[in-house]
């Protein structure tokens, strides 16, 4: 029997404020711990202010028979509690933002550091200039800063490298560069939801637009009421399949680039194109911008789009094939990706690592499998692992994962049903409501969550990309490798600067 | 019959083709493309239903007007406006060296090209068969940055113009400039200015970049970097497309 200690819900279904417990920070923790040790997974664990009050938020995922469970704790901003981290490593990603946005202080954490330097952050006397590094001493050690501008155009970080010699003994990631306060531009408002809020959404992470996009989709249907028509679901989920073999084609291009195997670069490359231009055909956009909308999606495929995107994805697949055949069988390729940065399945599962690169280190976790909504419910599929948890794991799961997406869009244009594409909202998200939204985006799990107050209006929005575990493994995957496998590592797990800044 | 890896290389690279597109200055972008929108002002009664959806506050009525450098081209505005008076075409060519000419009135037709004023002789000289580029990310969300890095991809190669991106801004002849400038970013960012030697251009790159775009409410920016330092071109674009950047860069060169 269920302890009234949780609330049980599942993906994208409500749950009523009244009906969450409320205990006190401890005893959040210690459920929170014993639950994590029975095979749940904390999913969520954020503060909500409360007149002077902090009301922490927690969510359990239950990977084996998709439910989700929330309670909550009430507690003084500025309060100390016993750190959850000792018993449940993953948290320490999630206490580290508690105590820097709130002052929250989790007694006996183990690397109390800031996460992001978000402006409304309690202490504004802790600047990023400031960031208090690991620092190692002796003779033989040397460090490497990196950033935040870097070599690339890519996102701004950076990158401490303690290394002696040649070798990486701790790589610490500090970022916070990219902080544009999304989730307060997300929350305040009453009435319908904002059509302009899709596209806000759509910016959290641009390389993930429809992951994220669906994500706050979900969030307000769930807080709506709405239903969204079976055809919509199936065109979301092939806007967000495209999405998933667009960005896996650009990541083998660039590990291609890495290892200098610039066939592959240019080959996978090009395919990458005719992917994302298959996107802009369908939406008008090459990232899939504007394509979901809430209630549904923009526009419809007929007949004659479904056929096209059946023969370019066909003839796509076929090449990628082609192309992965030859680059993972390729000596000079596989001796730069075989064993390089490394992270075993128990570490994998502890720092809560999520999306492909836990699947490539052999931990099952893909929501679509685990809490599906929509087609993947009605066509279900395991979750897709590799054992090695090495750069080569994550690159070949991504050669795997492309036909697996190639699979899934075909099984639902060959399923298309009729109807409608939108069902628009027509009134206001329902009062004392906390709906949580997970999607399986291309770099793993995007977890949304909204409260609502006495009058519908968002008064906390809650942003997850995968980014903000998976950072932490790209720093244990660099240890006691060469400095140099470091753009190799990083490249094979592709993370967001802004899913972590917000 | 199963070949050796390198036959079979050799056969990709002869299936792979040739790609590219042959040339960027007279290619355009597929019909779906929401490019620069046609606005048919004399149509628009002012209702405002295309204010009310704006994500960016890029729209005016009475009279009837679009600021592409506000614009993230997700045509909303379009989807509800009972008019027909902004309907998006796929004219892609849209980077202006001056601000105010980013702001569309309807009195030009959309296939018109953007205007560009070429720079001065004197820098033309300097840049014009070889332009390097440092780019600086200050919150942008890796849209503009994956179509810059696409510039350069074998599609549109805009290494073909000596237009190139580089690691180090000593290296650098400008800076290309996305994202709407988060706060924790603005010292990096001017910074990496001062890093380029003087002549330098700079060019903002993205909706964010030019106008904040979405965030432009967000008090986590901090956009003083655009009172110090005039922007030599704006691309326009949520994020813009890699001919849209080449066209705008090769039409600043005077190519």
């Amino acid at each position: 029997m269920e302890t009234p200690s949780w609330t049980v819900t599942r993906n994208q279904v409500p749950v009523e404020r009244a009906a969450i417990p409320r205990m006190s920070p401890g005893a959040l923790g210690e459920e929170i711990a014993t639950r994590c040790q029975g095979g749940q997974r904390l999913a969520a664990l954020f503060g909500v202010p409360e007149n002077e009050r902090l009301v922490l938020h927690a969510i359990l995922a239950d990977d084996g028979d998709g439910t989700l469970r929330t309670s909550s704790a009430e507690c003084s901003p500025g309060e100390t509690y016993p750190s959850i981290t000792p018993a449940v490593p993953a948290a320490h990603i999630l206490e580290r933002e508690l105590w820097e946005q709130h002052g929250l202080r989790p007694e006996g954490h183990p690397w109390l550091k800031p996460v992001r330097y978000a402006h409304d952050r309690r202490d504004r006397g802790q600047v990023i200039e400031n960031y208090p590094f690991f620092r190692m001493a002796g003779e033989e050690v040397h460090e490497v800063a990196v950033g935040p501008v870097h070599a690339g155009v890519i996102e701004p970080g950076h990158f401490r490298f303690m290394c002696t010699g040649e070798q990486v003994h701790h790589l610490e990631i500090q970022l916070g560069y990219q902080h544009r306060g999304v989730e307060r531009l997300l929350e305040g408002l009453a009435g319908p939801p904002h059509p302009g809020r899709n596209r806000l959404a759509e910016s959290i992470a641009g390389d993930t637009v429809v992951g994220h996009g669906l994500a706050y989709a979900g969030v307000m249907e769930a807080l709506l009421g709405l239903e969204v028509p079976e055809r919509a679901l199936f065109i979301r989920e092939i806007a967000l399949e495209l999405e998933r073999i667009g960005i896996h084609l650009g990541d083998l291009a660039a590990i291609g680039n890495d290892v200098a195997y610039l066939t592959g670069n240019a080959v996978f490359g090009a395919l990458r194109t005719k992917v994302i231009n298959t996107s802009l055909d369908a939406c008008g956009s090459r990232f899939g911008r504007g394509w979901v909308q809430t209630g549904g999606v923009r526009g419809d495929l007929d007949g004659k789009q479904r056929s096209e995107i059946i023969t370019r994805l066909t003839s796509v697949l076929e090449d990628a094939s082609r192309m992965a055949e030859t680059f993972f069988s390729t000596p000079s390729v596989l001796s730069r990706l075989e064993k390089t940065g490394q992270v075993p399945r128990p570490a994998a599962e502890a720092m809560g690592l999520l999306g492909l690169a836990a699947r490539a280190s052999g931990v099952p976790r893909d929501v679509r499998a685990s809490h599906p909504t929509g087609g993947y419910a009605r066509f279900p599929r395991p979750a897709l692992t590799l054992a090695g948890g090495d750069v080569y794991a994550r690159a070949e799961l991504r050669s795997l994962e492309i036909r697996q997406s190639v699979e899934l869009i075909r099984e639902r244009l060959e399923n298309f049903p009729d109807g409608a594409t939108r069902r628009p909202p027509g009134g206001a998200p329902g009062p004392n409501r906390l709906a949580v939204s997970l999607v399986e985006g291309w770099r793993g799990e995007i977890l949304h969550a909204a409260l609502t107050g006495p009058g519908g209006e968002v008064i906390r929005y809650r942003i997850q990309d995968p980014s903000l575990w998976n950072w932490f493994g790209l720093a244990l995957a660099v240890r006691r490798n060469g400095i140099s496998d470091f753009p190799l590592c990083n490249k094979s797990f592709n993370l967001s600067y802004c899913g972590n800044d917000l | 019959m199963r070949m050796t890896p390198f036959v079979e290389l050799l056969n990709i690279r002869r299936h792979h083709g040739h790609p590219v597109v042959p040339d960027p200055r007279r290619a355009n972008v597929a019909e779906a493309f929401r490019g620069r929108p046609r606005l048919a002002a004399g149509n628009c009664d002012g209702c405002g239903r295309c204010l009310a959806v704006c994500p960016s506050g890029a729209i005016t009525t009475a009279p009837l007007r679009i600021d592409l450098g506000r614009c993230v081209f997700c045509g909303d505005c379009q989807a509800v406006c009972p008019a027909g008076a902004i309907v998006f075409t796929n004219a892609h060519r849209l980077a202006t060296t001056r601000r105010a000419d980013l702001i569309l009135d309807g009195s030009t037709p959309p296939e018109a090209d953007s205007p560009v004023t070429p720079l001065e002789p004197a820098l033309r000289r300097l840049f014009g068969r070889s332009l390097k580029l440092r780019q600086v990310s200050a919150g942008g969300c890796n849209g503009c940055e994956w179509e810059l890095n696409a510039s350069g991809n074998v599609n549109f190669d805009i290494g073909r113009y000596g237009i190139e991106f580089v690691a180090s801004p000593r290296h650098a002849d400008g800076v290309v400039i996305t994202g709407p400038v988060s706060a924790n970013m603005a010292a990096a960012l001017e910074d990496t200015l001062r890093a380029v030697p003087a002549p330098r251009l700079v060019i903002a790159a993205g909706s964010c970049a030019i106008s904040g775009g979405v965030f432009a409410a967000s008090p986590a920016l901090d956009r003083m970097f655009f009172e110090r330092h005039p922007v030599d071109l704006f691309i326009p674009g949520c994020p813009p497309h890699p001919l849209t950047v080449i066209d705008g860069i090769v039409r600043l060169l005077g190519r």
